[in-house]
C-alpha cells in the first residue's frame, strides 16, 4: 500500500526516463540522414577509386571515352551537362517568371489557383513520361523541321556535310543538322527546359507574393503603369529569391537523367551542331553502368556519379542560402 | 484671391498628365507577353496528358492489368508485373520514408537546441538535391553488391531515401505551425514531453504530414533512374522483396526505347496509368492540406 503511494509520488521521474528514450529514438532515426550523406561519399569514392587513382583530376579535363582501350575522361560529358542545363535555363527562366507574374499579379483568383495548380502538376510528371512524350510527339516534329532546313538550303547543307565528315564545323553549320533523326542535343534541351519550368516558377511565385503591398501601392501612387510596378518595384525586390529558384532548377537540370538519356543520343562527343547527338554525365551513367563490368569502366561511370554528387551539393547550398537570405523573417 | 489668380493649367500639360503613348503600349505589350508565357508554360502539361489519353487509353484493358509482358515481338500482354512491383517497392519506400522522415522532422522542430540539429537540417536539404540516379549508384553499392543480386528491397531503400528529405521538410514546417501554447498546455497537465509530441503535437499536424508523405510518394513513384541498378526489373509478378522486380516507370523506360510497337503501346498505356495515379495522389495531398474552417 505504502509502496504504491510512493511510486505515484515518484511518477515525474518516470516521465523523464521516457523522454530520454524517445529523444534517443528520434535522434537515432534522424542520424540516418547524416549517415546517408556520409555513406554516399564513401561508397561512391570507394567504387570510383580505381578511376581516381588512374586518371586523377585529368578525368575531368580530358575528352576521351573509350571502353575497349580503357581510356576515360569526362570533359565532353561535363560540357554536355553544362550546355544542356544552361541553355534549358535560358529558355525556361523568362517563361517561368512570366507565369509567376501572371499568377501573382495579373490573374483573378478563379484563374490564378488553377494555373498555379497546373504548374505544380508539371513538376509531378515523371521524367520517363517526359522522355516518352519527347520521343513519340516532339521527335517527329523536330525531324520534319530538320528535313525542311536541310532541303531548303541545299548549298549550305552540302558544304556542312563535307565539314562534318572532316570533323569540323562552322558558325552557319552549327545550326545545320548532319543526320535527320530528330533526336539529339536540341531535343534534350527542349524537354529539359519544360521539365525545370515549375521549379523556377513556383519559387518565383512565392517570393513575388512576399513583396510587401506597400511597395506596389507606393509605385502605383506615383502614377506608374502595371508593367512599371512589376519591373521597378516587384522584380528588383524579389530578385535574390528568384535567383535562388533558378539555381534550384539548375540543380534539377544537372542531375536530370532518363528524359535526357532517352532523347540525347548518348554519344560522348563534343557538339558539332545543335542537332547532333551528345551525352550528359547522368545520361551516361544510366546508359553504361549496367554494361560496365570491367573495373576501370565501372569506376569511371561511378566517378561521374561522384562528380554529379559534389556539383549538386554545391548548387543546392548556394540556392538555399539565397532563398533563406531573401525570405523576410516572420512571413 | 491669390488662388483664383493662378493661371489654369495649359491644355498641353493636361495632355501630359495622362499616360504617354509609349508607356501605355509597353504596359500592354508586356501584359500580353506575360499571358503568352503562361500559356506556353501550361501547354506542355495539357499536350502530354492529351497525347497519353489518345495513345494510351485504348491499351488500358483487362489484359493490361492481368498479364505480364508478352515475349518480344508478340502481341498481347500487360504490365501486371510492373503494377504489383511498383506497389511492393513503394510500400517499402513509404515505410522507410515515413519512419525516418517524420522522425527527422520531429527532431528539427522539437529539439532546436540539440547540437546535431543544424547539421542535420543542412544535410537533409542537401540530400533533397542529390540526383536520383546517384542515389541508385549509392544503394547499388550499399545493398545490391553485398547481397549479390538486384532486389525490390534495394529499390525500396533507394526510393525511401529519396523520400526522406521531402517528408522531413514538410513535417518540420507543419510542426512549427502548431502553436507553442498547445505544447505548454500539455506539459502543464504533467505530460512528459514524448507524450506531448506523440499524442498532441503530431496529431495536430497530421494532415500536413500526410500531405508531405503523399507528395513525396508521388515524386518517387515516377522515378525510374534509381531503380535501374537496384530493382532492375523482371517479367514476372513478384512479391518477394529479395528478388528483382519491375516497376511502372522502369517498364515505361524500356518500352519507350524499344523498337517493338507492342512494347511502345504498353509504355504509353503505362505512362497514362502512372501519370493519372500521380495526379490523383497530388490532388489528395492538396485536399489533405486544405485549411479547415
Amino acid at each position: 500500500m505504502n509502496e504504491t503511494v510512493l511510486r505515484r509520488i515518484n511518477r515525474p521521474r518516470l516521465s523523464s526516463k521516457g523522454d530520454g528514450v524517445f529523444r534517443r529514438v528520434v535522434v537515432g532515426l534522424s542520424m540516418v540522414i547524416a549517415l546517408t550523406f556520409v555513406l554516399s561519399i564513401v561508397l561512391l569514392g570507394v567504387q570510383s577509386w580505381p578511376a581516381i587513382r588512374q586518371f586523377g583530376l585529368g578525368f575531368l579535363s580530358t575528352n576521351v571515352w573509350n571502353p575497349p582501350k580503357n581510356e576515360f575522361g569526362a570533359l565532353s560529358l561535363m560540357i554536355g551537362t553544362l550546355l544542356t542545363s544552361l541553355l534549358a535555363l535560358i529558355i525556361s527562366v523568362p517563361l517561368a517568371i512570366a507565369s509567376a507574374l501572371f499568377v501573382a499579379e495579373y490573374a483573378p483568383k478563379w484563374l490564378a489557383n488553377p494555373v498555379g495548380y497546373l504548374v505544380e502538376l508539371l513538376a509531378a510528371v515523371p521524367s520517363v513520361v517526359y522522355g516518352l512524350w519527347a520521343l513519340f510527339a516532339l521527335k517527329p516534329l523536330f525531324q520534319q523541321f530538320q528535313t525542311w532546313l536541310f532541303l531548303s538550303n541545299p548549298g549550305l547543307a552540302a558544304q556542312c556535310t563535307d565539314l562534318f565528315n572532316a570533323g569540323k564545323t562552322s558558325l552557319p553549320c552549327f545550326f545545320m543538322p548532319q543526320v535527320l533523326v530528330g533526336q539529339g542535343f536540341l531535343l534534350a534541351v527542349t524537354i529539359l527546359a519544360i521539365m525545370i519550368l515549375p521549379f523556377t516558377a513556383s519559387v518565383a511565385r512565392d517570393v513575388i507574393r512576399l513583396v510587401p503591398a506597400d511597395q506596389r501601392e507606393a509605385m502605383y501612387a506615383l502614377g506608374a503603369t502595371k508593367w512599371e510596378v512589376i519591373s521597378l518595384a516587384i522584380l528588383p525586390y524579389a530578385r535574390a529569391g528568384i535567383l535562388g529558384g533558378v539555381i534550384l532548377a539548375l540543380g534539377r537540370a544537372l542531375g536530370e537523367t532518363l528524359a535526357v538519356a532517352m532523347v540525347i543520343g548518348n554519344t560522348p562527343e563534343l557538339l558539332k551542331n545543335i542537332w547532333a547527338p551528345t551525352a550528359t554525365m547522368a545520361s551516361m551513367i544510366a546508359n553504361e553502368f549496367g554494361d560496365a563490368r570491367e573495373g576501370l569502366h565501372r569506376a569511371s561511370v561511378v566517378g561521374l556519379g561522384l562528380t554529379l554528387f559534389f556539383v549538386s551539393v554545391v548548387v543546392n547550398l548556394v540556392a538555399r542560402t539565397l532563398i533563406v537570405r531573401m525570405t523576410p523573417k516572420g512571413l | 484671391m491669390a488662388v483664383s489668380q493662378m493661371k489654369p493649367p495649359q491644355p498641353a500639360s493636361l495632355g501630359r498628365a495622362g499616360l504617354s503613348g509609349s508607356r501605355k503600349t509597353k504596359n500592354a505589350v508586356m501584359g500580353y507577353l506575360i499571358g503568352l508565357g503562361t500559356i506556353v508554360v501550361v501547354a506542355p502539361l495539357i499536350l502530354i496528358f492529351g497525347f497519353l489519353l489518345i495513345k494510351g487509353v485504348g491499351a488500358l484493358d483487362a489484359n493490361f492489368f492481368l498479364h505480364t509482358p508478352a515475349p518480344e515481338g508478340e502481341k498481347g500482354g500487360g504490365l501486371a508485373n510492373a503494377i504489383t512491383g511498383s506497389l511492393l517497392i513503394l510500400s517499402m519506400a513509404a515505410a522507410l520514408g515515413i519512419l525516418v522522415g517524420v522522425a527527422g522532422g520531429v527532431f528539427l522542430a522539437e529539439y532546436p537546441r540539440h547540437r546535431l540539429m543544424p547539421i542535420t537540417r543542412m544535410l537533409s536539404d542537401v540530400l533533397s538535391g542529390i540526383p536520383a540516379i546517384v542515389m541508385g549508384l549509392v544503394v547499388y553499392a550499399l545493398v545490391v553488391r553485398p547481397m549479390g543480386h538486384f532486389s525490390a528491397l534495394a529499390g525500396g531503400i533507394a526510393l525511401g531515401l529519396l523520400m526522406v528529405p521531402i517528408v522531413v521538410r514538410t513535417t518540420e514546417e507543419v510542426l512549427k505551425l502548431v502553436p507553442l501554447s498547445v505544447r505548454e498546455a500539455g506539459l502543464a497537465l504533467g505530460l512528459p514531453q514524448w507524450k506531448v509530441i506523440l499524442s498532441i503535437v503530431l496529431p495536430a499536424a497530421g494532415s500536413g504530414i500526410i500531405t508531405g508523405v503523399l507528395l513525396a510518394l508521388s515524386r518517387v513513384a515516377g522515378e525510374a533512374a534509381p531503380l535501374l541498378f537496384t530493382a532492375f526489373g523482371s517479367n514476372l509478378v513478384n512479391f518477394n522483396p529479395l528478388n528483382p522486380t519491375s516497376a511502372l516507370p522502369l517498364e515505361i523506360f524500356k518500352g519507350a526505347t524499344s523498337a517493338y510497337d507492342e512494347n511502345q503501346r504498353l509504355a504509353q498505356a503505362g505512362a497514362l496509368l502512372l501519370i493519372t495515379l500521380i495526379f490523383i495522389t497530388s490532388m489528395l495531398a492538396r485536399f489533405a492540406n486544405r485549411p479547415r474552417r
